[in-house]
């Protein structure tokens, strides 16, 4: 069973046939090759897959297809502008958060919506904002300085930064 | 690919009826997190879905004139969260919103979905029993009000006939007005964990005393329960650490705790006496009584 959709796609339209038996997380990575999100899991646990749906991440492989119709969807691909990284993709580069890379487009998406939310977030509560992405490799304590230096928070360990930051890391591995 | 047979969409609550009607087969899909988990997992094939997904009326939360607090089966534990008049009425319901999954999932997964899949451990069950919520059952040809208290009927059972859907969830003001409470979920993990215990409670005090107690468990039985006893002898009494003390070991009695991988029945026990007694202190505040140490 098939149905047409239409949904934008990183700003730009886009009109295609899915398989109602389809995920979101399917219908990127087979059918229109957008592989930036991962499949880690498949049972919503890990966030691998993670995208934004109309600005809030999800995980898309436990979201149908289907329901993307009529939606802003936005995956890694969409992040990086004129081949510039974004600033959160900068604060991961430059917080080596990125080790074997899989749950790096998640993370980097969430953090975007987050950024884009204009709230501030006490570490406590970014750990919370977070939760949903498991990361094998890094144990998340540079993850979450790339989410504060996203956010504007300054680290207490590096020179020249301003005294008043709504949080501050405590930055242990520096 | 999911094991999907059939999918149709409705996008009003009298469509959606409509087909239930036409086809018991139908299979209700909301935010999807419990009905794509059960297919990936194999227990659930062949389905035939109805998704209602686009019913955007049940994602309203409203407070009537009368002040019946309305909440649509539809809207996500994000949107439970962030509502100011959840915020202001039903502390513990945010609470338990918050405690729920990870962001991914509170974004998409309903209030009503965690109530109807039945399971003891649904994050939001425990204080809506304690606040005696009232559920909205509709069909093709009318609807009727079940009390949350008679809604469970075993694990993973409910009283919700196959061609009837949740519409709404609704609070009574003699529910919350002038209340305090407090939700506290005990899980392995800090967040994205099933609860080992979850403990609701909502108190009412008056001149130093319990006005009203009531007490929600999850995962403390087969199904979320109140404890009645313990609520009843709370009814007048003083509101010192030794009542306290004798509510958390009343609250004993209503309970059917079992042995899981995630707990023995004993530590379970000892969970339902201590965290009832730490809820209340928290709820008992919050209802504008006295600190207790
Ligand atoms: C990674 C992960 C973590 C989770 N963590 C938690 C947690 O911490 N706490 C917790 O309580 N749950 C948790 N869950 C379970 C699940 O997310 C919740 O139970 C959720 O609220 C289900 O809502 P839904 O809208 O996704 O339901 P669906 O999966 O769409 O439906 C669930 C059931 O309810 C029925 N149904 C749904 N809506 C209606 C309606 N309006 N009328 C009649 N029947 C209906 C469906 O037919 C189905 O049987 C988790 C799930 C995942 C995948
Ligand atoms: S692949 Fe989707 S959450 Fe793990
Ligand atoms: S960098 Fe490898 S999983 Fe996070």
């Amino acid at each position: 069973m098939h149905k047409k959709i239409t949904f934008q796609l990183n700003g730009k339209s886009v009109n295609c046939e899915v398989d109602v038996r389809q995920s979101l997380l399917d219908l990127l990575r087979s059918q229109l090759g957008f592989t930036g999100a991962k499949k880690g899991c498949g049972v919503g646990e890990c966030g691998a897959c993670t995208v934004l749906i109309d600005g809030q991440p999800i995980d898309s492989c436990i979201y149908l297809a289907v329901w993307a119709d009529g939606k802003a969807v936005r995956t890694i691909e969409g992040i990086a502008q004129n081949g510039a990284l974004s600033k959160v993709q900068q604060a991961f580069v430059d917080e080596g958060a990125v080790q074997c890379g899989f749950c790096t487009p998640g993370l980097v998406l969430t953090t975007t919506a987050l950024v884009e939310s204009g709230q501030e977030f006490t570490r406590d509560e970014l750990k919370r904002e977070l939760s949903g992405h498991l990361c094998r490799c890094t144990g998340y304590q540079n993850i979450l300085h790339a989410a504060e230096q996203s956010l504007g928070h300054k680290c207490a360990c590096k020179e020249g930064h301003q005294a008043e930051a709504p949080a501050v890391g405590e930055c242990q591995s520096k | 690919m999911y094991d999907i047979k059939n999918y149709v969409e409705a996008t009003s609550v009298a469509e959606a009826t409509a087909l239930l009607a036409q086809n018991p087969e139908l299979r209700i899909i909301a935010g999807g997190t419990d009905v794509l988990i059960k297919m990936q997992h194999g227990s659930l094939v062949a389905a035939e879905l109805l998704s209602i997904r686009s019913i955007s009326a049940l994602t309203n939360i409203t407070m009537a004139e009368d002040g019946i607090i309305r909440i649509g089966a539809l809207a996500s534990f994000t949107l439970v969260h962030q509502n100011k008049l959840v915020e202001a009425n039903l502390m513990a319901l945010r609470e338990a919103a918050l405690s729920m999954g990870g962001p991914q999932i509170r974004n998409v997964a309903t209030i009503g979905g965690n109530i109807c899949n039945g399971v003891t451990s649904a994050d939001s069950a425990p204080i809506l029993f304690a606040l005696d919520a009232v559920l909205k059952l509709e069909n093709a040809s009318g609807s009727r009000l079940v009390p949350i208290t008679e809604f469970y009927r075993g694990p993973g059972q409910v009283a919700l006939a196959p061609d009837e859907m949740l519409t709404e969830i609704q609070i009574e003001p003699a529910s919350y007005v002038g209340c305090g409470s407090h939700y506290i979920k005990f899980a392995m993990r800090n967040a994205m964990d099933i609860a080992t215990l979850g403990v609701a409670v909502v108190c009412r005090v008056k001149d130093g005393c319990f006005d009203q107690v009531r007490i929600g468990l999850g995962v403390a039985g087969p199904t979320p329960l109140r404890c009645l006893e313990a609520e009843a002898y709370a009814v007048g009494q003083p509101v010192n650490q030794a009542t306290i003390g004798q509510i958390g070991q009343l609250a004993l009695n209503s309970t059917r705790a079992r042995t899981s991988w995630r707990a023995s029945k004993e530590y379970r026990e000892h969970l339902v006496t201590e965290l009832t007694q730490r809820a209340l202190k928290v709820a008992i505040v919050r209802a504008g009584g006295a600190e207790l140490a």
